[in-house]
């Protein structure tokens, strides 16, 4: 198990917890009594732990390293599913994944970022930070969704679009543009949630539809918090700080009413019990998607145009003279 | 610039209504460090005169340079509000009055109606002063109302982009007018009516990943810095030198991300050019002659 720093109380439960476990099977005394009272504090110490998290703690948690990924949440909910490979243009890139698949009788397209599972696999999906192949795969996919008139469903967890030479000649920013203008208009249903971290451009690429959801311990902003700290407080020493500033978490999002919801983890986080996840996962998609698969393209259509085009907050001052009457 | 600051001032018409700078004064050249006078360098459109660096200017200079005379300032009555109550080194709420204050602007994007070479254009322009050309719910909701003033009247519109990206002070926010803008955008691409994006120096970020890219026709000022991310941060993130002239005009026409670059002193021909074949038929009295 890997504990995270705000954790460690846990962590010394659970070693005092083996011990005693490794004592009983050793000398053959009755240790039930101790674990069970042992069980019971850690449930008690985890309670605590997670009823308040800050901002920064729910950074980690999304970072968690045995936090499930996209193809887990993928393969799991699917009773079959084939992963489609390439953007057609230049190659197919290992940080976005996503393919055809099929969540109880309805089939879908979905795709989303990719972490590795080891430090090899984290090096292979670029840790979740896509070249603009994988939005152009993203964009492919759903276009093949709409031809077919197959829901899109995208999980994102990215810590930014990785930011390279190439990724510059090949054009990152055309990339996530052209999936944005693409989406506003895709004729088939879009349901996005956030499994992991939401960086900025690179989570968005992917990340317009009809309704967005978070899980509970992710983040969603428009820049992670070192970088925020680096640019804002010009040191990387205020990411606690850039992270409590940005109201990135799921709780923030959701009272601005830039999400449409959120899906409670398993206590402890959803790597504490992945398949739950995916269970509540797959309930949630099929729950959402029901309503808007039966609204008219038409529909569907202008209220993803006006759920966007209503974000901002600003003041319209009282302008005290006709504008028409100044100039012209 | 502010109307009420303008009824003070007693000027009448938008065109004569930005801050001057005294014509005597000298400007050395960031570039070629050779030095000419205010004069000279509006005179040749404010390049240089020497080795012809196109020179940052703001929104109101780019409204001179390509409006036929008078122009409409449009929906310059709304303001930034720090709603997040965000704090750095300094509250937004602070760094917004600065920079209304040093600017004379109400925030990092103007947007005007009037005419080139007789045809009407509705351009939205960023001004890099105010911080930094930053994207926030002010920008997003200004282009939202130009799109549909445009779809209205079915006059073209142009974005001038000059900006860091995003609004970080706003976060999910500034994040989000990306998704804005371009919803607003696909509605004049569905209608018909065109859309040119034209690239000032600098172009990054979220601005970049958004509108500035999804022109019907995209072109840039010369050498102007264009990217998503920016320089610094690849350099950090790959830790090599970047190679000469990366993430310039030139690089991205290279690369296909462009249709052309412009001489500041050809701007006007060449967006009049642009209207003239995009829209024939808006010159009413041409019309009737032939
Ligand atoms: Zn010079």
């Amino acid at each position: 198990m890997v504990f995270l720093e705000f954790e460690k109380p846990l962590e010394s439960l659970y070693e005092k917890l083996e011990k005693i476990k490794q004592v009983g099977e050793d000398g053959d005394i009755d240790v039930s009594q101790m674990v069970s009272e042992l069980e019971d504090k850690i449930k008690q110490t985890r309670k605590e732990i997670y009823s308040s998290l800050t901002g920064w703690q729910k950074v980690q948690l999304s970072r968690h390293p045995e936090r499930p990924y996209c193809l887990y949440y993928i393969e799991n909910m699917c009773k079959k599913f084939v992963e489609l490979h390439g953007d057609r243009y230049f190659n197919d890139d290992k940080a976005i994944v996503g393919g055809i698949g099929n969540i109880d009788g309805q089939t879908v397209v979905i795709m989303g970022h990719q972490k590795g599972v080891n430090t090899k696999m984290r090096q292979y999906r670029n840790f979740g930070m896509a070249n603009p192949e994988g939005y152009r795969k993203a964009l492919r996919l759903m276009k093949l969704a709409e031809r077919f008139n197959y829901p899109v469903v995208c999980l994102i967890d990215t810590p930014g679009a990785y930011p390279g030479i190439e990724a510059e000649e090949r054009g990152q920013a055309e990339a996530i543009a052209r999936n944005l203008i693409e989406m506003a208009q895709l004729k088939v249903p879009i349901l996005c949630y956030v499994i992991g971290e939401g960086a900025s451009g690179g989570a968005i690429g992917i990340g317009l539809g009809d309704k967005i959801f978070m899980m509970e311990n992710t983040w969603y902003s428009v820049i992670s918090p070192e970088s925020c700290s680096s640019i804002l407080w010009r040191s990387w020493d205020y990411k606690e700080k850039a992270a409590e500033a940005l109201k990135l978490t799921p709780e923030h999002m959701h009272g601005f009413g830039l999400i449409d919801g959120i899906l409670k983890e398993p206590l402890g986080g959803a790597h504490t019990a992945p398949m739950d996840m995916v269970k509540s996962l797959k309930r949630h998609i099929k729950k959402e998607l029901a309503p808007l698969v039966e609204m008219s393209v038409e529909d569907r259509i202008n209220a993803r145009i006006d759920k966007y085009n209503s974000i901002g907050e600003y003041d319209v001052r009282s302008v005290a003279v006709n504008e028409n009457a100044v100039a012209k | 610039m502010g109307w009420f600051k303008r009824l003070k001032d007693g000027i009448q018409t938008a065109t004569k209504n930005k801050k001057e700078a005294p014509d005597g004064l000298w400007n050395k050249c960031k570039r070629c460090k050779k030095a000419s006078t205010i004069k000279e360098l509006k005179e040749n459109f404010y390049k240089c005169t020497s080795c012809d660096y196109h020179v940052r200017i703001g929104s109101h200079d780019y409204f001179d340079l390509l409006f036929d005379g008078k122009y409409t300032e449009l929906f310059s009555n709304i303001y930034a509000k720090d709603f997040l109550e965000f704090t750095d080194l300094k509250p937004y709420h602070t760094r917004l009055e600065q920079a209304r204050e040093k600017t004379d602007l109400v925030d990092s994007m103007t947007v005007a109606e009037g005419k080139v070479n007789r045809r009407p254009l509705v351009i939205a322009a960023m001004d890099f002063s105010f911080i930094g050309g930053s994207m926030g719910s002010v920008m997003g909701q200004k282009i939202s109302l130009a799109v549909d003033h445009c779809l209205d009247k079915r006059i073209p519109l142009m974005i001038i982009s000059k900006s860091g990206g995003a609004r970080m002070m706003e976060s999910a926010f500034s994040l989000m007018q990306m998704a804005k803008t371009s919803v607003k955008l696909s509605q004049m691409a569905k209608a018909g009516v065109p859309y040119f994006s034209f690239l000032t120096d600098p172009t990054t970020g979220g601005v970049t990943a958004s509108f500035a890219m999804l022109g019907d026709v995209n072109f840039a000022e010369p050498e102007a810095l264009i990217g998503f991310a920016g320089p610094r941060v690849i350099k950090e993130t790959i830790k090599k030198d970047l190679p000469e002239g990366f993430q310039t005009s030139e690089f991205l026409l290279d690369h296909g991300f462009l249709d052309f670059i412009v001489n500041r002193k050809d701007l006007k021909t060449r967006i009049g050019d642009l209207l003239h074949l995009f829209t024939p038929n808006s010159v009413p009295s041409e019309k009737v002659s032939a």
